[in-house]
C-alpha cells in the first residue's frame, strides 16, 4: 500500500499543473465555450507536444506507454482546469480503445497519428434511450455488404464527435444484445454523416450525429465483429475512472477556491472563514475531496495494472457521482451570491458537473453494480 | 501509488486470520468486551497475543515490540478487528505506546513499556474532566509540585476501563497563571496509589465502560512526568492525533456488512419478495459498501503518511469521522432490516442476528462523540488542515 505518488507521477502532475495555468485559464476556458470548434488547434499541438495524447499509447507506436495511474494524475489536473477541447475523447476513450481493440495496421497507423496529435477520436454510442447497456444500441444499424459495411441511424450525446477526425460508433449487427453489436471506425468528414449541437448546461460539445447510408470498408471494424459490447464495456471501465479522476481535481479546486474566499470575504468585522458554520462546511469538503481522490486513484490503479477493476471502478464512480456535485453545491453556499454570478468562476466547474456525474454510469448504475457484486 | 499489499503482508494476514480463527471458540461472533466473560476474554486473548509477540507488533524490539511496519501493523489491527477479537488495550498501545517513544524519558520507556509489550497491564486515559470536555484545554485538575514528587486533586471522566485499569496517563494543570494551552503538564500514575477512586458510569445501553475518577491529594513520584513541565498540551495533542486513526472502523464495517448481505439474502421483504431484490436494500447497501471504502483508504492514508514519517492531522480527523458515522449508518441500517424484529435487542426472544444491531445503535451514539467529537474534528480539519483563521 503506497499512497504517496512516484517521481514521474509527481513529475507529471507538476509540469501539467504549470503548463495549465499559464495556457489555460479561465478566460481561455470562457471563451472556448463561446467558440465554434471548442478549443484552438494551437492548445491541441501543444498538449501533443508534452506528450498527454499518447501518454499511455505504447512505445512502438510512439506513445509514452505509461499506466493508467499516470494518465489519471494528468486527468485530476485537465479536469481541475477544465482543459477544452477532444482531450478525454482521444487520450481515454480513442487510445484505450484502440489498444485493447485494433488490429495490427490499425494500431500502428491510428495509434501513432493519436499520440502525434493528428487524430482526435469520439465515442458514438447512445441512442434515443441513451442508457450505458447494450439493450440501449438499437436503431444503429450495419449492414454487411461485398467490400464492406453500410452504416444507418442517429447517435446521441456524441462527445467532442463535432470536434473528432474519427467515430468510433456502436451499430447493432445481430440480434442478441450483448453479443450484436459491432464498433467501426468512421471518419466524420464522410458525406453522409452529419452532426449537430445538442447543447447542454455543461458545455460539454455534445452532437448528434446522423449517418445515412454511410459505406465503410471491411477494414473499419474494431475488434471482432458482433464483439463490440465487451470492448465498451472495458472502454467505459476506463471512462468511468478518467471521469472520477478529473472531478477528484476538480474537488480540490473548488476546495482550494472557497479556502482562499472565506479567508478574504469580511463579515462581522471578520473573515467568515472563521465561522464555525463555514468551517464546518470546509471541512465537509475537504474530507469528501480526500476520500473521493482515494478512490479515483485506487480504481486508475487497478485498471493501469490490468487487474479486474470492476469493483473499484463502481466504488469510485458510485461515490464521486454524489461527493462531486456536493462538494460544488457546499462551494457555492459558501460564497454566497457572488457566486451564483456568470462572472464569477464556480459555474463553470458546477455546471461540468452535471456531465462528469453522468458519463459512463451515474450512482445508481453503479451502485448496482456494487450489489451484484455483493452477490444481492 | 500502489493500492496492495506486498505479498508478505498478505502472507501474515493470512498467518494471523488463520492463528486467530484456531484460537476463537467455534461459533465465534464477538463479544460483549464490557461483560465480565468478555474482560476474562480479553486477558485470555492478550496474553496469548504478547507471547506470539503480535500484542506489540510495531513497536520497537528493545521495548517488546517487532519494529513491524506500519503496513504491517495496519495488517493486524485489520484482522482483529474483522475477527472481533478481544485483547488490545488500545489506550496503551495505540496511544501511550508512540508518545512516550517520541516524548519519553529511556527509563519511562524501559519500565512502563515492556509490562504492555507482555499483556500485564491495562491502561486508561484521563483527560476530559466534568466541566471540560471539547474545550480540553480548560482543564482544572490540579497538579503541585513537592519536594520528592506531585500531588493531584481533582477529577477526570468518562475514563474508559478506569475499573479494570492498572495505570492512567493523564493531563494536570502544574501552571496556574499561564494561559490555559501552556500550563498542562503530561502524567502517569499508578491506579492503586492511595486518594484515587474510581465511581461507575453506566451508559445508555445499559453498559459499564466508562467511569469518574477523582484524585484526592494523591501524591505521585518526580518521574510521573513526561516530557516538560507545562508542556504536556503539545505531548496530549500528539496523542489524540495516534488515537484518531484507525483501520478498525472499516474492517468491522466490512464485517458487519457481510453479516448483513447473509441476512438478507434469507428475508423476505413486507411485500413477499425476496429482500435483496428490492431496490431499496440493494441501494443501501451499495451506499454501505462505498463507505466503507471511503474510511478503509483514508485510514491507509494515514498509515501510509505515518510510515513515511509524515504526521497526519487532518487526515486522521477525516479518517476518524468517516469511520465513527460510518458505524451508526451501519447499526442503523441492521436494526431497519429486522423490521419490527429490529427493536428486539440481545437475549430477546425471535431477536435476528442476536440482538446486535439495536444494542449498536446505542453504544454507536458515543463513537462520533468519544475521542474529538465529530465538529471537534471538522474544526481541526478547518484550522489546522486547511489554514482557516480560529474563530
Amino acid at each position: 500500500m503506497d499512497i504517496g505518488l512516484s517521481e514521474t507521477q509527481q513529475l507529471i502532475r507538476n509540469s501539467a499543473r504549470e503548463f495549465l495555468e499559464e495556457n489555460c485559464d479561465t478566460q481561455y476556458v470562457r471563451a472556448m465555450e463561446e467558440d465554434e470548434v471548442g478549443h484552438t488547434e494551437e492548445l491541441w499541438d501543444q498538449v501533443a507536444e508534452l506528450g498527454w495524447l499518447g501518454l499511455t499509447v505504447p512505445e512502438e507506436y510512439g506513445g509514452a506507454g505509461m499506466s493508467f495511474s499516470e494518465l489519471a494524475i494528468l486527468l485530476e489536473e485537465t479536469g481541475a482546469a477544465m482543459l477544452p477541447g477532444p482531450f478525454f475523447s482521444t487520450a481515454v476513450i480513442g487510445a484505450e480503445a484502440l489498444k485493447l481493440a485494433g488490429s495490427d495496421e490499425q494500431k500502428s497507423d491510428l495509434l501513432a497519428k493519436l499520440a502525434e496529435g493528428k487524430l482526435k477520436t469520439a465515442l458514438a454510442f447512445h441512442e434515443i434511450g441513451a442508457a450505458w447497456t447494450a439493450e440501449s444500441v438499437s436503431e444503429m444499424t450495419a449492414t454487411e455488404t461485398e467490400d464492406g459495411w453500410i452504416l444507418n441511424g442517429e447517435k446521441r450525446f456524441v462527445q467532442d464527435g463535432a470536434a473528432a477526425d474519427m467515430l468510433i460508433v456502436a451499430a447493432r449487427t445481430g440480434e442478441d444484445a450483448e453479443n450484436g453489436i459491432t464498433l467501426f471506425l468512421v471518419e466524420t468528414d464522410n458525406a453522409n454523416v452529419d452532426s449537430r449541437e445538442l447543447k447542454t448546461t455543461s458545455s460539454d460539445r455534445m452532437s448528434v450525429m446522423s449517418f445515412g447510408e454511410v459505406s465503410v470498408p471491411k477494414a473499419s471494424v474494431l475488434g471482432e465483429v458482433n464483439g463490440g459490447w465487451g470492448i465498451l464495456e472495458k472502454v467505459f471501465q476506463y471512462g468511468a475512472a478518467g471521469k472520477c479522476a478529473e472531478m477528484a481535481g476538480a474537488g480540490q479546486k473548488m476546495l482550494d477556491t472557497t479556502v482562499d474566499y472565506v479567508q478574504n470575504r469580511v463579515q462581522f468585522g471578520r473573515p467568515i472563514g472563521s465561522f464555525q458554520a463555514i468551517q464546518h462546511h470546509a471541512a465537509d469538503m475537504a474530507i469528501e475531496v480526500q476520500a473521493g481522490r482515494q478512490l479515483a486513484r485506487q480504481a486508475a490503479w487497478f485498471l493501469g495494472e490490468g487487474l479486474d477493476a470492476t469493483r473499484q471502478v463502481a466504488l469510485a464512480k458510485a461515490y464521486l457521482s454524489e461527493a462531486y456535485p456536493r462538494v460544488c453545491a457546499t462551494a457555492h453556499q459558501c460564497h454566497g451570491a457572488i457566486g451564483y454570478t456568470h462572472e464569477y468562476d464556480l459555474h463553470l466547474w458546477t455546471r461540468r458537473a452535471t456531465g462528469q456525474r453522468l458519463a459512463f454510469g451515474d450512482t445508481k448504475l453503479h451502485q448496482e453494480t456494487l450489489a451484484d457484486s455483493a452477490g444481492l | 501509488m500502489r493500492y496492495a499489499f506486498t505479498a508478505e503482508e498478505e502472507e501474515f494476514r493470512g498467518e494471523v486470520r488463520d492463528w486467530l480463527t484456531a484460537q476463537l471458540p467455534d461459533d465465534w461472533n464477538g463479544i460483549d468486551e464490557d461483560s465480565e466473560e468478555g474482560w476474562k476474554l480479553t486477558l485470555e486473548m492478550r496474553h496469548k497475543l504478547a507471547d506470539k509477540g503480535w500484542l506489540t507488533l510495531a513497536w520497537p524490539t528493545e521495548y517488546g515490540g517487532q519494529g513491524a511496519s506500519f503496513m504491517k501493523q495496519v495488517v493486524f489491527n485489520e484482522e482483529m478487528a474483522y475477527s472481533r477479537c478481544p485483547g488490545i488495550d488500545g489506550s496503551a498501545i495505540k496511544m501511550l505506546g508512540p508518545t512516550l517513544m517520541i516524548h519519553g524519558s529511556e527509563e519511562q520507556r524501559r519500565t512502563l513499556l515492556p509490562p504492555v509489550a507482555r499483556g500485564e497491564v491495562e491502561w486508561c486515559q484521563g483527560y476530559s474532566e466534568p466541566d471540560s470536555g471539547s474545550d480540553l484545554a480548560s482543564l482544572q485538575l490540579r497538579v503541585d509540585e513537592t519536594d520528592d514528587g506531585w500531588v493531584v486533586n481533582g477529577s477526570k471522566i468518562w475514563t474508559s476501563m478506569a475499573h479494570r485499569s492498572d495505570w492512567i496517563f493523564f493531563l494536570g494543570r502544574t501552571n496556574q497563571d499561564a494561559p490555559k494551552h501552556r500550563g498542562i503538564s503530561f502524567f502517569v500514575a499508578d491506579m492503586r496509589t492511595p486518594g484515587i477512586e474510581v465511581r461507575p458510569i453506566v451508559n445508555m445501553a445499559g453498559t459499564h465502560h466508562f467511569n469518574q475518577t477523582i484524585f484526592e491529594n494523591v501524591h505521585i513520584p518526580k518521574d510521573a512526568l513526561v516530557g516538560e513541565r507545562d508542556r504536556g498540551w503539545y505531548i496530549g495533542a500528539t496523542l489524540l492525533d495516534f488515537e484518531r486513526s484507525g483501520v478498525q472502523y472499516s474492517a468491522n464495517g466490512r464485517r458487519i456488512l457481510g453479516e448483513l448481505i447473509d441476512f438478507a439474502k434469507q428475508q423476505t421483504g413486507p411485500d413477499g419478495q425476496p429482500m435483496f431484490e428490492d431496490p431499496q436494500v440493494r441501494r443501501q447497501f451499495a451506499e454501505l459498501d462505498v463507505d466503507i471504502e471511503c474510511a478503509r483508504l483514508v485510514a491507509y492514508e494515514v498509515a501510509w503518511m505515518q510510515s513515511v514519517g509524515q504526521v497526519p492531522n487532518k487526515e486522521a480527523s477525516a479518517s476518524k469521522i468517516l469511520g465513527t458515522q460510518l458505524m451508526q449508518k451501519l447499526a442503523r441500517f441492521g436494526t431497519e432490516l429486522g423490521g419490527m424484529y429490529g427493536m428486539l435487542g440481545p437475549g430477546s426472544e425471535y431477536a435476528p442476528i442476536d440482538g446486535k444491531y439495536p444494542k449498536m445503535q446505542l453504544t454507536s451514539v458515543s463513537s462520533t462523540i468519544a475521542a474529538g467529537t465529530t465538529e471537534i474534528n471538522k474544526g481541526i480539519i478547518a484550522s489546522r488542515g486547511l489554514g482557516l483563521p480560529r474563530g
